[in-house]
């Protein structure tokens, strides 16, 4: 049974992925999760320097979902690459980091400090946080800025490049056609929905940053459609996320047309869940009689 | 030891008010590896409604016949639809237990005294922490408030097992009138010259701010069990942050669930 999918010139060993943002930079996870069994890691994203975030409250839970502003504090790319990189090597892990940036010449600096770095597999180009104010989504709701920034960060890298697309747009396949035209090789799709939970007590919201992103189940037959409509637009892979918290939400996202998925807040709820999704898919394909993973996507059956 | 995920079976449900109550669990690993300060992330639904877990501190530690950990417990308040569904769990049903998490307090020895300050549910932590305490022998003491007489419990508990309790209610039903760290200063300027008291402390934040006020002044350490919002319990998701001084002075968020929650209360900032 084979289980690898190639996204552009990087074989995966299986289609799973942990969610930029759901799983630290990984390494708090090494003692209860086998790194290496990963298709990839995906890492928290990385601005130059370091980023204090937002103060508490960060998450409010919602139906079958959460809201998170937690406004991207993290260490910076240099202390990644000095304090994180050599552990998350050793362990084996296929490392893609989720690149953020509040100017193209930030995105491009930061993605030359990982393209230099020993073990960086893939960079993941984050245009589509919710949650800041300078940067990300206002290149990713523009499709000329996210044509500009794709182009500028293919320019200063060989590694495999994977805009990450917000939904937080009128139609998201244009934009996997604009990031498709200026050299990504591949997209992944998707990030949070902007949305608003308020206290109806004191009647402010319960997010310190007022607004946060929605992940979870809540959001997955919506995540769903858009990558079945981004797989019929482009001919770069699709990375699917939305609200997989088992394998048949995997296989639900491949067959709609995702080379691999991501997954992100059902870790929050079993950090123990990535063998159990990989025995889940390797059961369907062997009742369906599939001997390869990738020959499931974009196999969805139109009509009766 | 890594962190454990058991379907846990509730052995009991104790309901000691119309808000509060106590699980047990029969969880030995679990129970084996906790330290007093520790935490459980509980799945409080099997699907996905609540979505997420809820963090408690490890309450007691509980011990079959023959002395060893069987099980653990942990002190529920119930504040909205995660914990109402623990408060209604029945002996028999199993729910997802993860732990142990965080780091735990640490321990004192005599001839230092274990000053324990407890706020409501702030008390979660600390029955744990009186076990471990006898065995180093250090000499225990539980100041302890709430909002009236029917919101303090266990006291016979901590009072069996020689802790000497100093209560407060804000209504005046029980012990002092007003906040607990009323009677905590009195204490601590009514001491023994030279007695050194380690302060504990779970509760409300300002009850946490005071503490770290009285032990700032009277020249005590003391250790915070912090409350934050909390996702993972792992450090994944980075929304249980507070803000601590790191080596160099510098004020920055970190994760409770990793750093904590346990802090000492002389690197938290007050926001």
């Amino acid at each position: 049974m084979d289980l690898s999918v190639r996204i552009g010139s990087l074989v995966l060993k299986n289609p799973l992925m942990s969610a930029s943002g759901c799983f630290g930079y990984g390494l708090e996870y090494a003692d209860i999760v086998d790194l290496s069994s990963l298709g990839a890691v995906v890492v928290k994203g990385l601005f130059l320097k370091e980023r204090e975030g937002h103060p508490p409250p960060r998450i409010v839970e919602t139906p079958s979902g959460m809201l998170n502003a937690i406004g991207l504090q993290g260490i910076g790319v240099h202390r990644f690459v000095r304090e994180k990189m050599p552990e998350l090597r050793r362990l084996g892990a296929v490392v893609i980091v989720n690149v953020c940036g509040s100017s193209i010449e930030e995105y491009v600096e930061v993605t030359r400090v990982l393209s230099d770095c020993e073990g960086v597999a893939a960079i993941e180009l984050n245009i589509s946080c919710p949650n800041i104010k300078e940067g990300g989504i206002q290149f990713g709701c523009n499709l000329a800025s996210t044509g500009e920034v794709v182009a500028a960060v293919r320019k200063a890298t060989a590694l495999p490049l994977i805009p990450k697309l917000t939904p937080n747009v009128t139609s998201v396949s244009s934009f996997a056609r604009a990031a498709e035209e200026n050299g990504a090789d591949a997209v992944s799709l998707v990030n949070t929905f902007l949305a608003m939970v308020l206290d109806v007590e004191t009647r402010r919201p319960v997010l310190s940053n007022g607004m946060g992103g929605l992940s979870g189940p809540a959001i997955r037959p919506i995540a769903v459609r858009m990558v079945y409509e981004c797989a019929q637009q482009v001919r770069i892979p699709v990375i699917g996320m939305g609200g997989i918290g088992s394998a048949r939400d995997v296989l639900e996202f491949m067959i709609a047309g995702a080379t691999a998925v991501q997954v992100g807040t059902a870790n929050f709820v079993d950090p123990f869940i990535w063998p159990k999704l990989q025995a889940g898919i390797e059961d369907y394909m062997t009742r369906h009689g599939v001997a390869r993973a990738a020959d499931l996507v974009g196999t969805v059956r139109v009509g009766r | 030891m890594p962190p454990l995920d058991v379907p846990a079976l509730v052995l009991r449900n104790t309901h000691l008010s119309p808000d509060y109550n106590v699980l047990h669990f029969e969880a030995p690993a679990i129970a084996a590896a906790s330290l007093p300060g520790q935490f459980v992330m509980i799945r409080t639904a099997a699907g996905t409604d609540p979505l997420l877990r809820r963090p408690f501190s490890v309450f007691e530690i509980i011990r079959d016949t023959a002395g060893s950990p069987a099980g653990i417990s942990v002190l529920c308040k119930r504040i909205g639809p995660g914990t109402a569904r623990l408060y209604d769990a029945a002996a028999g049903d199993r729910l997802s237990v993860l732990g142990p998490l965080g780091r735990p307090f640490s321990l004192v020895s005599p001839p230092a005294e274990a000053w324990m300050v407890a706020g409501g549910v702030g008390l979660a932590p600390f029955a744990a922490l009186t076990e471990a305490l006898q065995g180093t022998g250090a000499r225990a003491r539980l100041f302890y408030g709430g909002r009236t007489r029917a919101d303090l419990f266990y006291l016979d508990w901590f009072a069996s097992r020689g802790v000497t309790l100093d209560l407060a209610t804000e209504d005046g039903s029980l012990g002092a009138h007003g906040r607990v760290t009323e009677p905590l200063d009195d204490a601590l300027r009514a001491r023994a010259p030279g007695l050194a008291v380690t302060l504990y402390a779970c509760g409300p934040e300002p009850m946490l701010k005071a503490v770290a006020g009285l032990a700032r002044t009277h020249g005590c350490p003391s250790q915070l069990s912090t409350e934050r919002v909390m996702g993972c319990g792992l450090g994944g998701c980075y929304s249980c942050v507070v803000r601590v001084r790191d080596a160099g002075g510098t004020p920055r968020f970190v994760r409770s669930c990793l750093n904590g929650p346990v802090f000492n209360g002389d690197d938290l900032v007050w926001e």
